[in-house]
């Protein structure tokens, strides 16, 4: 420390520290604080972008509890959510494993599963939209070659958030999956090694050894896996759209697909609703906020080995 | 895993009867081109293209010298409030454009910027999970660098451009194809802040062929290969740096 203060070091930045992290403030300000600000005050207004904002207290979450769009569109992203996350977090850990043994094709593999991770969920939904179609979709076909019944998918409100459901963890399968590889690779072989000279098995292994060991790279996945599936927008909007023109007909069959933030979507954009659809977003927002302070509190808990 | 891929690009070059026959067939009987010439020819894919390239430059720009220069700020150099603002910083990676749409569309409707690029990009601008992922990076590298360059009189610009980029290539690249890929995809802002064919992006075009389109046809597949081009050519050369991308995110740090 004393070499350092002679050697001229002990400044550390200054006045340059602040120009570098001030274009990142302003961003901050302008992006995040403020909107999240007015997300709240105008939550309490109404305001159609044509006329000024009119203040009304707390009207609009009292209209949010009776819209019966609204609690449909909560169970619908809890459906979602609890439906992808323990499906998509299962398969990836699995493939995981059973990748990381495979040394050969370990690139193919990690290719092939990421391809749908870097492509956007506009095309991939259209693609699955296709072989979702009811009549000449690949899908029905392939089921009645095995002898099973052809399904409506997302023509039917019994399977239309299934079919997004299936969709999605289609789609984000090799992220997490690749998440799941660096934390295996992060396990200490001499505990296989022990292992393997006390005699345990493959099953005992994985419950024993690997499984614990990935806890924490499990919980981050899951947190961050559910938070997102909280924001779920792009594949109803284009897989369910309904009839173009028509917000009302968005969100499938019977109302079987409309999320949260679709209907913050419609309220804003297409009934310029905007105090409204401030409301329910900032509904959302706590709820995530939540999530967030939660998962801060569990991870600063250390599990260590 | 790859058979939806398949699916598309055969169902792209198949005839318009086929596409509506019972059975599977994986391979077009009679391939054909004629979809993507149709496509081309009623909607501005390629124009499409070039703006989304263009977002994806000037987002990628801000990101390697703002998101880079910041994140090297909270590694390196100490100044007051350092600490919270970073913590500031990790909330509000946490915030999903989806809670703060409206005061952002609101705020981007005032600037006057509907229907321009910067409109489109200025929510990418900067990206705070890059800051923590660069932070993290850098503070892995020896301090003795730095510090031999500044004996030999360098300034703390010149250090970041001379010691610590060199020495972050595989983080840059990795900040790099994020943000590349997220620009690429982004869908729901876009969507928003143009209504003008001209300044669409791809991803927002495809979603207008899907709305004029009376059903899936062989040109609305053959428009989502099209644009789904790109971005698979640049991961398939890409794809060693792939792997240490997502290492570096998240449990490791």
């Amino acid at each position: 420390m004393q070499l350092r203060k002679q050697l001229g070091l002990s400044n550390r930045g200054g006045f340059t520290a602040y120009l570098f992290v001030l274009p990142s403030i302003i961003f901050l300000v302008i992006f995040v604080v403020t909107p999240i600000v007015s997300t709240a005050y105008f939550s309490l207004t109404k305001y159609d972008l044509l006329r000024a904002p009119e203040f009304i207290g707390l009207d609009n979450y009292r209209v949010l509890i009776g819209d019966y769009r609204f609690p449909r569109s909560i169970t619908n992203t809890l459906y979602f959510a609890l439906g992808t996350v323990p499906a998509g977090v299962i398969t990836s850990l699995l493939l995981a494993v059973l990748i990381n043994r495979s040394v050969r094709g370990i690139y193919f593999y990690r290719a092939m599963f990421y391809l749908p991770v870097v492509s956007s969920f506009v095309s991939v939904s259209l693609i699955w939209l296709w072989l979702y179609e009811p009549q000449f979709g690949l899908l029905n076909d392939a089921f009645e070659a095995l002898g099973l019944p052809r399904m409506k998918w997302l023509r039917s409100p019994d399977t239309s958030m299934l079919s997004i459901i299936i969709l999605s963890v289609w789609k984000n399968m090799g992220l997490n999956m690749v998440i799941y590889l660096a934390g295996l690779q992060g396990i200490p072989p001499h505990l296989y090694e022990a292992s393997e000279i006390d005699g345990a098995g493959r099953t005992s292994t994985f419950f024993r050894i690997t499984l614990p060991l990935l806890a924490p790279t499990t919980f981050f996945v899951v947190i961050v896996y559910f938070i997102g599936a909280l924001q779920m927008f792009v594949q109803v909007f284009i897989m369910t759209a309904g009839d173009p023109g028509n917000p009302q007909t968005r969100g499938g069959p019977l109302d079987s697909t409309v999320t949260v933030v679709v209907l913050i979507f419609d309220n804003a954009f297409a009934y310029l609703k905007m105090g409204y659809a401030a409301a329910m977003s900032f509904v959302l927002f706590a709820v995530i906020g939540l999530v967030t302070l939660v998962n801060a509190r569990l991870l600063s808990y250390d599990i260590g080995y | 895993m790859l058979l939806p891929y398949w699916w598309m690009l055969s169902t792209s070059l198949k005839h318009p009867p086929e596409l509506f026959q019972i059975g599977i067939n994986f391979l077009p009987s009679d391939p054909t081109l004629d979809n993507y010439t149709k496509i081309l020819n009623g909607f501005p894919i390629i124009r499409w293209i070039y703006n989304s390239f263009i977002i994806c430059t000037l987002v990628l720009a801000t990101n390697m010298t703002l998101t880079v220069a910041a994140g090297y700020s909270f590694a390196r150099l100490r100044f007051w409030g350092r600490d919270s603002l970073f913590f500031i910083y990790l909330g509000a990676m946490m915030v999903p454009l989806q809670v703060r749409f409206i005061p952002t569309f609101l705020i981007v409707l005032d600037l006057g910027w509907m229907n321009t690029y910067q409109g489109i990009a200025s929510l990418l601008l900067i990206d705070f999970f890059g800051i923590f992922l660069i932070r993290q990076f850098m503070l892995n590298l020896p301090v003795e660098l730095e510090d031999a360059a500044r004996i030999d009189g360098c300034g703390w610009f010149q250090i970041l451009w001379r010691v610590i980029i060199p020495n972050c290539r595989p983080a840059l690249a990795t900040l790099g194809i994020l943000i590349f890929n997220a620009a690429w995809n982004d869908f729901m802002w876009p969507l928003i802040v143009i209504n003008d064919m001209d300044i669409m992006t791809a991803q927002v075009g495809l979603a207008v062929i899907r709305g004029s389109a009376a059903s899936i046809s062989g040109g609305l597949m053959a428009a989502t290969t099209i644009t789904a081009l790109p971005v698979l050519i640049i991961y398939i050369t890409l794809q060693k740096s792939f792997k240490p991308t997502l290492m570096m995110t998240g449990t490791k740090s």
